[in-house]
């Protein structure tokens, strides 16, 4: 017999032989992204005088395969902020639902009350959570994720308005690092797409001189100059411009007169003899 | 001394279908003295009566900033009233750092209407003894909520809880259609009236016994709206109010022409 106590009331492993500890654990260690895996490659963003103007294509990317050619990588918020989404897909996708969560729970607590009767502001029924509020929120909520070792594995742009009604455009990374510019743009466009933009709107104040049809123009030249150069993207793209008014979002657009007559004159790639 | 045997705890209904703990905690509330609150288009002010437990004692506080766009004014058990003031500071502190912004009254009282109503409905546990009046701004504009042990919540645009406060409310209703359209001072002014009707023979608002809270909406210098923060008058900061609704200034501007006035 065993004497030990820690074996007394347990099936003898000489007659049940011994116990398989394995079941106990369900399946290995916590496991956390290594590395995105259907991801979406640029978001560029513009401030104007009346808003921000948005801008993403619709291809989700498997590794170099261009794998889905129709992801809406825009999000709307509450019909009054757009979040744009670079990044791992999967990871988009459940921000998405959290942020659906997030703008129902904001709609609840903002029900009609009898003092909006006394109120100054009329009460349009819908959230108050403005573009400025949501990038703090998922500024908190990235960082969070990173500490735990568990990140979401994208970069963020949220354009909208501040809530003295300005234009707000803001960036957040898998890090939780925060920033707002009168133009961002992530992945590939923070090289390519950023320094067009920058030519346009330097400063804050030459942003806030900028109409809706430049900066529109601006974006869309970007989107051109990012299908040229980034091997990752495509020519069907989704645009929206918020402005005080809500948000006006085309989600399939086709990138007009395009032009390869620069491509002849590339040379050092692939089997071409230089 | 007795009343049934169905008091003793908050989950055992009477058959006349009542909670009389939940009933017994209201009844705290009354004990309390009265405190008396206001919201219009631009402002929501609360005003209260503190009692001292003897002469030589200091007057116990009824005011209580939670956040820079609330405050809360009580009536019962000060020191329930702590944990409610502590979790509402916790909760306002919270949502400015996830959201960096104020956080909207509703969902604050909400918050606290189901904490208490926990309470109301768990073995062991016992109901709040204090009710609230909870004014702030948000986006939407200046509120007034008024909080009940019982757990419910509800938006007003004047209330007055505390002993003796039908006199105030009574006050509040006849003048009801005012309040909407009035500015920070005859704010007050009203809700010090109403506290008067409240006051027992031969006692009267004095700079001891006064606190007033104020919170609004104002204009900032580029045109949008910006917070008035919650605060807190006591001791003289209140004397110019008390007097402009002292009962000879009252009575002369009611009665104006008709009385007899002595010049010597």
């Amino acid at each position: 017999m065993d004497h030990r106590p820690q074996a007394w009331g347990r099936p003898r492993d000489d007659v049940y032989g011994a116990y398989d500890g394995s079941y106990l654990q369900s399946g290995g260690p916590k496991t956390a992204t290594q590395s995105p895996v259907v991801t979406g490659t640029s978001v560029v963003a513009i401030k104007y005088k009346d808003g921000v103007v948005i801008a993403a294509d619709n291809l989700a990317s498997y590794g170099s395969l261009a794998r889905f050619t129709d992801v809406k990588r825009l999000r709307v918020f509450l019909g009054t902020s757009v979040v744009g989404f670079g990044g791992d897909v999967s990871d988009m996708q459940w921000l998405d639902r959290h942020l659906n969560e997030l703008a129902i729970d904001e709609s609840y607590d903002d029900e009609p009350s009898p003092s909006s009767l006394l109120s100054a502001s009329p009460n349009k029924g819908h959230g108050k959570l403005n573009a400025a509020n949501l990038h703090v929120y998922l500024q908190k909520l990235m960082y969070r994720r990173r500490n735990d070792f568990d990140p979401l594995w994208n970069q963020l742009l949220i354009a909208g308005l501040d809530a003295a009604g300005k234009p707000h455009l803001s960036s957040v990374d898998l890090r939780g690092t925060a920033f707002t510019s009168p133009s961002l743009a992530t992945g590939f466009g923070a090289a390519l797409a950023q320094p067009i933009m920058r030519r346009h709107a330097p400063t804050e104040e030459a942003a806030a001189a900028l109409t809706r049809e430049e900066a529109v123009g601006v974006v869309q030249e970007c989107m051109k100059v990012l299908y040229y150069r980034d091997a990752r993207s495509l020519d069907r793209y989704s645009i929206a411009v918020v402005t005080k008014e809500g948000v006006e979002l085309k989600e399939d657009e086709q990138l007009e007169r395009q032009s390869w007559a620069f491509a002849e004159r590339i040379k050092g790639y692939g089997t071409q003899t230089v | 001394m007795f009343r049934n045997n169905y008091d003793n705890d908050s989950v055992t209904f009477s058959p006349q279908g009542r909670i009389f703990q939940v009933e017994y905690a209201a009844e705290a509330v009354k004990q309390g003295s009265v405190v008396v609150g206001i919201a219009s288009k631009t402002h929501a002010v609360l005003v209260a009566i503190k009692r001292n437990a003897e002469e030589l004692s200091s007057y116990q506080k009824k005011l209580f900033p939670i956040d820079e766009h609330t405050g809360i004014a009580i009536a019962g058990l000060t020191s329930d009233a702590r944990v409610l003031s502590n979790f509402m500071k916790q909760q306002c502190l919270g949502h400015r750092l996830s959201y960096g912004r104020n956080m909207p009254v509703r969902s604050l009282v909400d918050q606290i209407g189901s904490k208490a109503q926990i309470n109301t409905q768990h073995y062991g546990k016992r109901p709040y003894g204090v009710g609230l009046l909870v004014a702030g701004v948000d986006e939407q504009g200046p509120h007034l909520f008024e909080f009940q042990p019982s757990g419910m919540t509800e938006e007003m645009q004047a209330f007055a809880i505390g002993a003796r406060s039908q006199m105030a409310r009574t006050y509040l209703e006849k003048n009801l259609s005012e309040f909407a359209s009035c500015g920070r001072e005859e704010l007050v002014r009203h809700g010090l009236k109403a506290l008067k009707e409240s006051l027992v023979q031969d006692r009267e608002l004095t700079v001891e016994n006064t606190s007033v809270g104020i919170v609004g909406v104002g204009k900032a210098k580029d045109g949008s709206t910006k917070v008035e923060p919650f605060k807190v008058y006591d001791g003289q900061d209140v004397n110019a109010w008390i007097d402009s609704v002292a009962d000879d200034k009252e009575a002369a501007t009611a009665e104006g022409e008709t009385m007899e006035v002595d010049d010597e």
